[in-house]
């Protein structure tokens, strides 16, 4: 199982915790997962065609998916992938 | 007891260090780039004139700052006094060193004045100034040099709240000659559990002039200027170009493209930092060095509500000073021209878990703003990009917040 790092606006989903464990081979594999682990997650991530939002970034440990191969990233157990959204706060 | 006279001393040196006269050092500037000239006088001395492109080291500091600028014993050092004296004593001692290529400059400064060769007279530090920024100037990455390129540097705040405030106190307390704030609102009370600018009696008083009146207090090298108005696609282009370096502490979806494509458009570093809760991210956007900008990284802004602000999500008082903080390093870091800056890497924080980590942001070559093919290449409708009515239409328009 691959380590999942939420970040805080999804923590509801997962009961606020940061990071969760999740399976599959691939990231797209693994939003499955995480929607049956915790439903309603998939929603934030996914828009209503399956790819990823544009305003969410999922890294493969330090590297961006859509620079790798988006969704169809395979995925190992010793993987972390996190999720990224934008956050504009500052004040 | 025996003992030798100073002029016996010297006129020993001259027979065992090499010296060179000016002529032949000027050759060997043009010709030799390794070569390290070390002027050796003091600091008043040196204030009257230099050689461009010398290192100052003060002959009392010499033997314990050398190692510093020059570790490498093979390297040939020039040692530069007034008149050639101090010069010989100082290349004895770095011979002792193990310093094997040192040569003395005969007839020192006065003797490439009296040539004609060009010298430059440094700007100095005041000697307030020196004692003031004396932990930064003993530090070889920073130096008189760097303090001087801090004092000359232009920052701006985009916002003095919870980022904006520890940016705008460690720019100020480092040295940065002017520091612009953008903020239309006023202080309020709520704003004091991490707005560290701000104290109880500047609530009511606008943000712009709370935060000048608390740099003031601290650093009167310091020139504030104030832009007390909501950054806006008219007014951007006007008030980023009057500074070198951008340092965001908005907290809308708008702001941040507005200033993340103002920035692409100039060509300016944009040192970017958001906070939510625990967790804070920072990068610096510099696509002038062919780094990702924020539409890089995020292509399209969520919808309305969709992402909470801190407003609603509430975040960690100390939060905003950690990734503050971190933005005003990467800031000076720009300015000295030293280190690995933050571009193309994002740089997140959590609290609760204690953890750093860094990703890497990839450029994104059909980037709308920095990409090869841009179509935005004008500042647009930021409200209207991210699905936001205008506030005239929302019916709200005076108190519609640039950073709420
Ligand atoms: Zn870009």
């Amino acid at each position: 199982m691959a380590t999942v790092r939420i970040p805080s606006p999804l923590r509801r989903y997962t009961n606020g915790q940061s990071k969760v464990q999740a399976q599959g081979g691939t990231i797209n594999e693994l939003i499955q997962n995480l929607e049956a682990q915790y439903p309603g997650i998939q929603s934030k991530l996914l828009d209503e065609n399956g790819n990823i939002k544009r305003y969410v970034n999922v890294f493969l440990n330090d590297e961006e998916i859509r620079t790798l191969q988006g969704g169809d990233t395979p995925v190992s157990d010793r993987d972390e992938v996190s999720i990224i959204p934008a956050m504009a706060g500052g004040r | 007891m025996s003992y030798i006279t100073s002029d016996q001393l010297i006129a020993r040196l001259r027979r065992e260090i090499p010296e060179i006269d000016v002529h032949q050092l000027h050759d060997l500037l043009q010709k030799n780039p390794d070569l390290v000239l070390v002027d050796v006088r003091e600091t008043d001395e040196w204030a009257q004139g230099r050689i461009e492109g010398s290192l100052h080291i003060t002959r009392g500091f010499l033997e314990l700052q050398i190692e510093t600028y020059v570790p490498d014993r093979d390297r040939p050092v020039a040692l530069l006094c007034a008149g050639g004296v101090r010069s010989l004593l100082a290349a004895r001692d770095l011979q002792q060193m193990g310093y094997r290529r040192v040569v003395s400059v005969a007839g020192g400064f006065s003797a490439w004045k009296n040539a004609g060769y060009p010298f430059s007279t440094p700007r100095m530090l005041s000697e307030d100034q020196r004692h003031r920024y004396s932990r930064h100037t003993i530090m070889p990455e920073v130096g008189e040099e760097g303090q001087l390129k801090l004092l000359d540097a232009r920052v701006l705040l985009i916002g003095a709240g919870g980022l904006g405030s520890p940016a705008a106190i460690y720019l100020a307390a480092a040295g940065v000659g002017t520091i612009g704030i953008v903020d239309f609102d006023v202080v309020d009370t709520s704003n004091l559990q991490r707005q560290i600018i701000h104290r109880l009696e500047d609530v009511d008083t606008p943000k712009v002039e709370s935060a000048a009146r608390a740099i003031a207090q601290l650093n009167p090298d310091v020139k504030v200027v104030g832009h007390q108005t909501q950054i806006t696609s008219q007014n951007a282009f006007d008030i980023i170009s009057q500074y070198d370096i951008v340092i965001n502490g908005s907290d809308n979806f708008p702001t941040r493209y507005l200033v993340n494509d103002a920035c692409v458009l100039l060509g300016k570093p944009l040192v970017d930092g958001s906070i939510f809760r625990f967790e804070g991210q920072v990068t610096v956007y510099d696509t002038s060095r062919g780094g990702p900008c924020y539409r890089c990284l995020y292509p399209d802004p969520p919808p309305p509500g969709e992402v909470p602000s801190c407003a609603e999500g509430g975040v960690l008082g100390v939060l905003p000073g950690v990734i503050g903080s971190l933005q005003a390093a990467e800031a000076i870091k720009l300015i000295l021209g030293k280190g690995d800056p933050l571009v193309g890497r994002l740089l997140l924080y959590d609290a609760l878990d204690a953890e750093f980590r860094t990703l890497k942001v990839p450029k994104n070559h059909n980037c709308p703003v920095c990409g090869d093919h841009p179509t935005v290449t004008e500042l647009i409708d930021y409200q209207q990009f991210c699905g936001i009515p205008h506030p005239e239409a929302s019916g709200n328009g005076a108190h519609q917040p640039a950073f709420s």
